[in-house]
């Protein structure tokens, strides 16, 4: 029986000031509405420019449940199309990235479409009636997803047509994208070091609350970077020895709740916000030889400064991204089913700068993100025994309460406790507004 | 110091080494490593370069230390329950041999099972060892591990392959 469907009053109804009910991980019928709705009505990331360069280059993937390309145009411009035959359904482009030429062409029946996803041509044309097939819906070719909006090379999409516009939705959460190109001395990232892909077996919203819970490292990664801390220690190396790249990117994991307390987290309008306001777990890496030197030239001293004194730990946004501009790493949280998500974690070389920046980036997102990573393993688990556990019905509300301040809610842009999990209650927020935008004007036409 | 390494020296020490792995005796299993030992297991097929492309493990001496104490500490929530593995292998093959040197390359087609809660998983591919003789005694410098499904998106592959 549908509970959810048209009756936005249910779900909004789901969402506590402090709590939130089970059945936003655990009820299928949710999920689907997320996908219909939710992921319909805002900018989803879909891809980085730099993974189409010439025209013709593709790049498929999903937003939210819908497969999609991405494809450069003769012109330069960064289209996204629904990835389906117009004729039988088939997904027309298969690989996950490569050229396509000046068109697509389906491999059933040589359908063929412009990258622009207009109809070229259709086998044995005579077969049909010009004014039946211009009446069909396949006459559309490959519909073009709502919006596309391309910032600084990163590209999203909107796939209703109209809703919230880009600049209103993401605000001042571009920053966090700013900062990690203007960490390049020209101002430019290319995708590179290859993308992991990590299958967990929970709903993706657990792991979006995870970026910004600074309360569980020292718990759930005491097994990891704990024990790597204390190995360090134990080889007895001669003091000032420099910690190996990778005990420098374990070792913070283990900071104290007051650490964590301190460097703050910046809650922004629609679900977006950050944890490092004023420092991280990333803020005290050794300096990369040639690094410095070639902002400063770039920059000048001051602005150079300025970028890189940014400390930005993990930023949501929302609603299934994180980006970690210090160390140039996006993770995309793919929702597959109500109780599957796909984790994928892509790098970013910083254009201009050294390569042991890009060496530092896959080292960090091979140790952290990895199916193989220690530290992904204590978070996996923790993940997988919450989605097992969420089937008690003897508590139906997962608990958000941490560092609540009354009229939070009516708040834009402020800084909070490092601690605190108003960025989670912004998330759950953003969620209800963007699942019922459509539904209520639906229930009321 | 000549010291004449037999085939079967070569072959028995890819066979010892993933004996200890299912028998979950971790740290005899680090002491056949060199000093600048190394296991790495890239992340797609064919990947010749380690520092600039993510790898699924890439790991020395010290950081293996820090896997196998990990696996053994109480406070280790994704192994507990443990998980536990096994390795099928093809007859390892000798590529190429320097004895002057005292370096050795082998070459082994496998099967891999790691099972935990109820879940087990199939994994195929091609191991390479390089070994190395230190002081008359064979040692791994680097076991270089290529999965058939590198590329994959994987659930948790906790323990060594």
């Amino acid at each position: 029986m549908a509970r959810y469907r048209e009756n936005p009053e249910a779900i909004a109804a789901l969402v506590r000031e402090t709590e939130v009910h089970r059945d936003l991980f655990t009820d299928a019928e949710l999920f689907e509405l997320e996908m219909e709705h939710l992921f319909a009505n805002v900018w989803v990331y879909v891809g980085h420019a730099s993974q189409v360069p010439d025209a013709g280059d593709y790049y498929t993937t999903t937003v939210g449940d819908q497969p999609v390309v991405m494809v450069r145009q003769p012109d330069g411009a960064i289209r996204v199309l629904h990835n389906r035959c117009a004729h039988r359904g088939v997904k027309v482009v298969n690989e996950s990235c490569g050229n396509t030429g000046k068109f697509f062409r389906c491999p059933y029946h040589a359908w063929t479409y412009r990258t622009d996803g207009t109809l070229l041509s259709v086998p044995l044309r005579k077969g049909y009636d010009p004014s039946v097939l211009e009446s069909c819906e396949a006459a559309r070719g490959m519909p073009s997803v709502g919006a596309v909006h391309v910032y600084r090379d990163f590209v999203f999409c909107r796939l209703n047509p109209q809703g919230v516009d880009f600049d209103t939705y993401f605000g001042e959460a571009l920053s966090t994208l700013d900062n990690m190109i203007d960490r390049s001395p020209q101002g430019r990232l290319r995708v590179e070091g290859g993308v992991l892909r990590y299958l967990h077996h929970c709903n993706w919203k657990m792991l979006v609350d995870n970026q910004t819970d600074t309360c569980h490292p020292m718990v759930a990664h005491e097994s990891s970077a704990g024990t790597a801390v204390r190995i360090w220690q134990e080889q007895g190396a001669p003091e000032g020895t420099p910690k190996p790249m990778a005990i420098e990117q374990f070792a913070p994991f283990m900071s104290s709740y007051e650490f964590f307390e301190r460097m703050g987290i910046r809650v922004w309008d629609n679900g977006h916000g950050h944890t490092g306001v004023s420092d991280s777990i990333h803020a005290a890496y050794s300096p990369i030889p040639g690094y410095w030197e070639a902002m400063e030239a770039a920059y000048g001293r001051e602005r150079a400064q300025r970028i890189l004194g940014e400390t930005r730990h993990n930023t949501i946004l929302f609603p299934n991204v994180m980006v970690k501009g210090p160390i140039q790493t996006l993770r995309v949280f793919k929702p597959l089913a109500v109780d599957r998500t796909l984790v994928e974690s892509w790098t970013f070389r910083l254009v201009g700068a050294p390569d042991q920046l890009l060496e530092r980036t896959c080292t960090y997102n091979r140790l952290i993100n990895a199916p193989t990573s220690m530290v992904g393993h204590d978070d996996l688990e923790m993940y997988e025994r919450t989605q097992e556990a969420l089937r008690s019905r003897a508590t139906e509300w997962l608990n958000y309460a941490r560092l609540y301040e009354p009229g939070e809610a009516a708040r834009s842009n402020y800084v909070v406790n490092g601690t605190s999990e108003a960025q989670m209650r912004n998330q759950y927020r953003a969620w209800v507004r963007f699942m019922v935008a459509g539904m209520r004007q639906e229930v009321s036409s | 110091m000549s010291v004449t390494v037999s085939e079967r020296d070569l072959v028995n020490l890819v066979y010892r080494e993933a004996q200890l792995l299912d028998a979950g005796r971790f740290e005899d299993w680090l002491a056949l490593f060199a000093e600048d030992g190394r296991y790495w297991m890239p992340l797609v097929p064919g990947q010749t370069e380690r520092r600039l492309h993510t790898s699924l493990l890439d790991e020395d001496l010290l950081l293996l230390k820090i896997r196998v104490a990990r696996l053994r500490n109480a406070r280790t929530y994704s192994q507990q329950p443990p998980s536990r593995c096994h390795h099928l292998l093809q007859q390892p093959r000798v590529e190429a041999r320097d004895d002057s040197a005292g370096t050795y390359r082998l070459h082994t087609a496998f099967h891999y099972l790691e099972y935990r809660r109820d879940e087990q998983t199939l994994f195929a591919g091609w191991a390479t060892h390089d070994l190395v003789a230190v002081d008359g005694t064979l040692r791994i410098r680097l076991k270089r591990v290529d999965l058939l499904n590198c590329d994959a998106a994987h659930r948790n592959i906790q323990l060594l392959v």
